[in-house]
């Protein structure tokens, strides 16, 4: 992996120019080398990392993991069926799993009704879904590699050989 | 009370700049560039294996040259890695960090009045040491022009009847300088001509950048001239634990354990057990540290650049040795007023030599995030002196 996404996926923020001073390079070939990894679909976004339950309004704020079993269909496999799923705005992740069900989907909602209804409604109600089971996340430790919990203060003393 | 004293502790050379660090000590809200230890926390892998340990009720003593499978470890590691030979029945030995080890190489091989050739600027402990062993530093001053590389010429100028050994540290605290292949091939011209033990602290070997770390041992004809020290302090941020080992003949490391097994006995056997997971799947940890240091040296070596300090660009470790001259201040009134003024704290230059009041150490111990901050707060700093 090139060291720019190395970084990057650390911290987005960077701008080209720190980037380049970082890695010793001409910051127009950093730019150039981003925008390349943004063509081909390497970097395929950026965005912040929250963690919902320190917000003010978490109570309006469920997710919920679903695991789909689906009838792989002629010549397209999951491939459709999974495009019909992750394209509902509520589907936050979608996975094609090996083992005992298909799809994994990670469903954001603002109720457990509004998830449950999802489900029945949307879900299950497709054609070449077979069986859905639905799971609610009761509590977040770690989000895209970011341990959740507030860190300790450092306590290595301020000064030393 | 004083009268109740050794004499050589008395004449111990206080450090001058004690009073500095309580200063620092005392304040809150420092950004701290004066550490000498990494800012990481030691890889989960290792730090679950010394909880392992401690929950399988591993808490006695080891043999006192430590677990034999620690010391097998590392002598495949080195053997792998530089093609370095030592057998771990009898040339290896584990101790409570490389501090221990150089304790025991000195008292092992000094006898009183020998001396022991310490280029400068060097890591506060080794004059000390030597005194404590009976030894007379003898110190090698390197400038700033000479990229604080020791002139072979000026090894061999300092060398006498009374020459024991030399201690070399490379990559090097407090300048992170390193030395090539054919660098060390020079010294070991010298050293094998006069038959003087070169003594390597080694502990920032994994920390180069510029050019593959070569140990001295591993050199020609260097092995039964040469004792190589090093731990896992720094390349896996496991300073606390209190790791190193040091490799050699088997009559100077027998030597070591002697002394070794009276005064320490044993290194901690859960942080045995931590290093030797560290040997087994602690290098994909330690490469992602090493680069993440190789980006910050890059980023505050172009910053100190503008700003305008001198300095040598380090090939290693996680140092600059900075010169305060251009800003008329000395090192120590300098990392004095810095840290009333921004809140910054370094580490005067006295410290590693007293003919280097005009520089300062910066560790690159720090978050980018840090690392900028304190920049600006640098800048700010001399601007305002001005």
């Amino acid at each position: 992996m090139d060291e720019i996404l190395e970084v990057l996926e650390k911290d987005a923020r960077i701008s080209p120019q720190e980037l380049a001073r970082l890695l010793r390079r001409q910051p127009e070939q950093v730019k150039k080398a981003v925008k390349g990894f943004e063509k081909q679909g390497i970097i395929v976004g950026y965005k912040t990392i929250i963690n919902r339950e320190l917000l003010q309004d978490n109570n309006n704020f469920v997710s919920a993991l679903i695991e789909v079993r689906v009838t792989p269909q002629k010549d397209v496999g999951f491939d459709k069926i999974a495009e019909r799923i992750y394209s509902f705005p509520e589907v936050k992740s979608c996975y094609l799993l090996s083992g005992t069900y298909d799809l994994l989907i990670l469903i954001e909602g603002r109720s457990i009704h509004t998830v449950s209804d999802f489900v029945a409604e949307k879900l299950a109600s497709l054609e070449h879904v077979r069986r859905t089971t639905t799971h609610f996340l009761l509590k977040r430790y770690k989000e895209d590699g970011v341990i959740l919990k507030r860190k300790r203060e450092n306590k290595r003393i301020a000064i030393s050989y | 009370m004083k009268k109740s004293l050794s004499k050589t502790v008395q004449e111990l050379q206080p450090s001058g700049i004690r009073e500095f660090f309580d200063l620092v000590l005392g304040m809150k809200d420092v950004i701290s560039l004066g550490v000498g230890e990494p800012d990481f926390t030691t890889p989960w892998v290792i730090r679950e294996a010394g909880i392992y340990a401690l929950e399988q009720g591993f808490t006695s003593y080891t043999s006192n040259k430590g677990l034999y499978k620690l010391r097998l470890g590392i002598s495949r590691y080195l053997n792998s890695r530089f093609n370095l030979k030592y057998n771990p029945e009898e040339e290896i030995l584990i101790t409570t960090g490389v501090s221990e080890a150089m304790d025991l190489a000195l008292r092992a091989v000094v006898n009183p009045g020998d001396e022991v050739i310490i280029p400068l600027p060097c890591y506060v402990a080794y004059g000390p040491l030597t005194i404590l062993a009976g030894g007379l530093p003898r110190y090698i001053k390197t400038q700033l022009r000479q990229g604080f590389k020791l002139k072979p010429e000026d090894l061999e100028r300092a060398i006498t009847k009374r020459t024991k050994a030399v201690i070399l540290n490379y990559p090097g605290n407090p300048t992170g300088v390193s030395y090539t292949n054919k660098e060390l091939a020079d010294f070991k011209r010298i050293i094998l001509k006069h038959k003087i033990l070169c003594i390597t602290d080694e502990i920032y070997g994994d920390l180069s950048y510029d050019f593959a770390h070569i140990p001295f041992a591993s050199l020609s004809g260097a092995g039964q001239f040469s004792l190589y020290l090093n731990g896992f302090s720094k390349a896996y941020a496991m300073t606390g634990w209190r790791i190193g080992y040091a490799c050699g003949c088997k009559d100077v490391i027998s030597a070591m354990t002697k002394i070794h097994q009276y005064t320490m006995l044993c290194a901690p056997i859960m942080s045995q057990l931590a290093a030797y997971e560290a040997l087994v799947s602690g290098k994909k940890a330690m490469d992602e540290m090493k680069r993440e240091y190789q980006r910050r040296r890059e980023y505050v070596y172009e910053e100190l650049k503008r700003i305008g300090f001198e300095m040598v660009k380090p090939q290693g470790a996680f140092y600059f040795f900075i010169s305060t001259k251009n800003t008329g201040l000395a090192g120590l009134n300098f990392a004095r007023k810095l840290l009333k003024e921004q809140n910054v704290a370094v580490v005067p230059g006295d410290a590693f030599g007293s003919d280097y009041k005009d520089f300062v150490r910066l560790s690159y111990c720090a978050d980018l995030d840090k690392l900028k901050e304190a920049i600006a707060r640098i800048e700010k700093f001399l601007r305002r002196k001005q």
